[in-house]
């Protein structure tokens, strides 16, 4: 556990505290996962939780992802809540038989009448320092495919706090997928106990001219480049995603209908994604109020590469973003205007990050 | 009469009961089927009775149940409705899944049957967590996982298997060995003189088998093998060579197609565990009295759940999207 505390967090300390309330709070919840009691405890997301609960709620497991996905869903039918934990979510891609024909479908096939599936899954996705092909993806997309999972992907530590407290209490299943790139990242967060919706996307600024939408570490992205935005005058509405499944699409459509103009920044690969999802929505229903064509903002459709030298042209930096926002707006820029948001190094997010992940 | 097999009349009575219940309703099943009112796959146990009309005297309510495609027998014997599972097959809103999972997804969580799984060794895990669960509530209650042979070739199975020895999980391995999945034999998928039980004991836990189509010659070991891991708290996995009668998914036969020998199918309907059982009871006639009342009740409890689900409503518009996601 994180002894210190200033208002201000990271990322990662606001999941731990967060999961050290719930287990207060909920006497019979379990939390298993590889790597969870080792020396480094999840990048320190699991810090001091056997110590506090035991090693009968807190525990390491073999290397067997789909199993032990279906203990997890057997746990909780028999009166257990389960936070698993993947330090990569790419492992976790074992386990889709017991995700998708068992958990996502329990409540549905039995009609209710099975035991509740309050199961939380927590997968680390990331980028760069070579992760290469299976160590980064961002699979988001493939999670929201299913009816009867609830996909979150937060941002700041606050929402993570929030969004892991209200998926842990949830009687259906949730991913919960956390960026490393993000982990260090720091943010406002009460010591209190607190709950966020899991099917609300968040307005982080109002505005009229155009929506952004973000998904992930795509957010501080748009951060980054926020004042460069404004000195261009364009009065533009940033929507965090948060919500991968069910989609808000309320607020999504609401704001589009409003601007007329919508730009999505995916960290999942382009087709068949979070981002066509999106600009097949707004196609559908704000089809009158286009003013522009919706535009993406995501990653090729090619594996990560591994070389320094690849990845180089692989992500989008805040500079391209910045000025593919502007050419909606017919305003071109020629010199590099913004440096990137994270380091010297593209492929690193701060200069905290000393590989290897 | 309780002479070599150390069971009680009632006992055997009991037995019987539960297999006459398994055949009969399973029959039902396959004479109505062409009727085209049960428009789902089903997977009869016919042959297959043995096994869980023994270990329907052994379970309680308490104790967990999961299991497979074929799972009508396993439900059965855990006394689940048949009347909400012949609900369930034909699709009405009174099935015990209110007509979304059909015969392959049976639940009756008040029996303490948590499910059952069309895709092979799917179930395995989820009854491994329900061990966990008596585990760390220190019930002393078991978690009965049914699988089959094939299910011992899937990776899942060894990861339960480890797991639950690794946990020393109350977890029941009850593995319905019956030669073929679907039309493809043992032989073809698994090495010749290898036993699946041999096998699962070289992962550390204790492992037995049994012929299975003649439950009054196991029952008292069986029960004591039960009762050993109930008591400690351990798993156990236990193989039974059984055989079904009819086509591996569908009501008829299939010998037509000749994919197994024809002898094979002879030698194990000699050794019917149903007609087996009737036989031994009805030859004191005092007994064969019993066996009349009891399946005149089995008759009974049949007519009255096929005439259940004839007369339920399929479930309402409204209802095909309840329960995607759980309100909480």
């Amino acid at each position: 556990m994180y002894t210190k505390r200033n208002n201000n967090i990271t990322f990662v300390q606001a999941i731990n505290e967060c999961i050290n309330l719930q287990m207060i709070n909920n006497k019979k919840l379990i939390s298993f996962g590889m790597g969870i009691n080792d020396p480094k405890r999840i990048f320190g997301s699991t810090k001091g939780l056997v110590e506090k609960f035991g090693p009968q709620r807190v525990f390491e497991v073999p290397t067997s992802e789909n199993a032990l996905t279906g203990i997890g869903l057997g746990l909780s039918l028999g009166g257990y809540p389960v936070l698993m934990t993947h330090q990569r979510a790419d492992f976790f891609l074992l386990a889709f038989d017991q995700l998708i024909n068992s958990i996502s479908k329990w409540n549905y096939m039995y009609d209710g009448n099975s035991g509740i599936v309050n199961v939380t899954i927590r997968l680390i996705v990331g980028r760069g320092w070579g992760q290469g092909p299976t160590h980064s993806q961002n699979l988001q997309s493939v999670f929201s495919h299913f009816p009867g999972l609830k996909v979150v992907i937060p941002t700041t530590p606050y929402d993570a706090k929030g969004l892991l407290a209200s998926s842990l209490r949830d009687p259906n299943p949730v991913i919960f997928l956390e960026h490393r790139w993000l982990h260090n990242s720091i943010g406002n967060v009460p010591s209190k106990n607190y709950f966020i919706s899991l099917e609300k996307s968040k307005i982080l600024k109002k505005g009229k001219d155009i929506t952004i939408i973000s998904t992930s570490y795509m957010t501080p992205e748009i951060k980054n480049i926020y004042k460069k935005l404004e000195y261009y005058n364009i009065n533009f509405e940033h929507i965090d995603l948060i919500c991968c499944k069910p989609l808000d699409r309320k607020t999504i459509i609401n704001s589009v209908k409003k601007t007329g103009k919508v730009v999505i920044l995916d960290t999942g690969f382009e087709s068949n994604s979070i981002s066509s999802e999106i600009v097949s929505m707004v196609n559908q229903y704000c089809f009158k109020n286009l003013k522009h064509q919706p535009v993406r903002i995501t990653i090729p459709d090619i594996p990560e590469p591994t070389s320094y030298g690849l990845t180089k042209f692989y992500y989008h930096h805040s500079h391209d973003i910045l000025k593919k926002i502007l050419s909606i707006f017919k305003i071109k820029i020629k010199n590099i205007e913004i440096k990137d948001s994270n380091s010297l190094y593209h492929d690193v997010p701060g200069e905290w990050f000393k590989g290897p992940f | 009469m309780a002479t070599t097999t150390g069971l009680s009349l009632n006992q055997k009575l009991k037995i019987f009961e539960t297999c006459s219940l398994i055949r009969h309703v399973e029959s039902e099943i396959s004479r109505r089927y062409e009727k085209g009112k049960m428009r789902c796959p089903v997977h009869l146990s016919i042959g297959q009775e043995g096994v869980p009309a023994a270990l329907s005297l052994i379970l309680n309510p308490k104790d967990y149940a999961v299991s497979t495609h074929r799972a009508h027998a396993h439900f059965i014997s855990k006394g689940g409705s048949i009347k909400k599972m012949i609900a369930e097959i034909y699709g009405k809103s009174t099935g015990c899944s209110g007509g979304k999972g059909g015969s392959m997804h049976l639940v009756d969580k008040s029996k303490g049957f948590m499910g059952s799984s069309s895709i092979v060794g799917n179930s395995i895990p989820i009854g491994v967590g329900l061990g966990l669960a008596i585990k760390l509530k220190k019930s002393k209650n078991l978690s009965v996982i049914y699988l089959g042979d094939a299910a011992v070739e899937t990776g899942v199975f060894f990861e339960s298997i480890n797991f639950s020895v690794l946990k020393n999980l109350p977890v029941v391995f009850i593995c319905e060995n019956n030669l073929y999945s679907v039309y493809t034999s043992l032989k073809s998928r698994q090495p010749r003189n290898r036993k699946i039980y041999k096998m699962v004991k070289a992962h550390g836990l204790r492992s037995y088998f049994f012929d299975g189509s003649n439950p009054f010659s196991y029952f008292k070991k069986l029960e004591k093998i039960l009762e050993k891991s109930r008591r400690k708290s351990e798993p156990c996995f236990i193989e039974f060579s059984t055989y079904r009668y009819l086509e591996h998914c569908g009501p008829f036969n299939d010998d037509n197609l000749d994919y197994r020998p024809k002898k094979e199918l002879l030698k194990w309907k000699k050794k019917d565990p149903y007609l087996n059982l009737k036989k031994k009871l009805e030859k004191n006639n005092q007994q064969k009295n019993l066996i009349k009342k009891i399946e005149k009740k089995v008759y009974k409890i049949i007519d009255e759940s096929f005439l259940f689900a004839e007369k339920s409503n399929f479930p309402l518009k409204r209802n095909l999207a309840s329960n995607v996601y759980k309100k909480k």
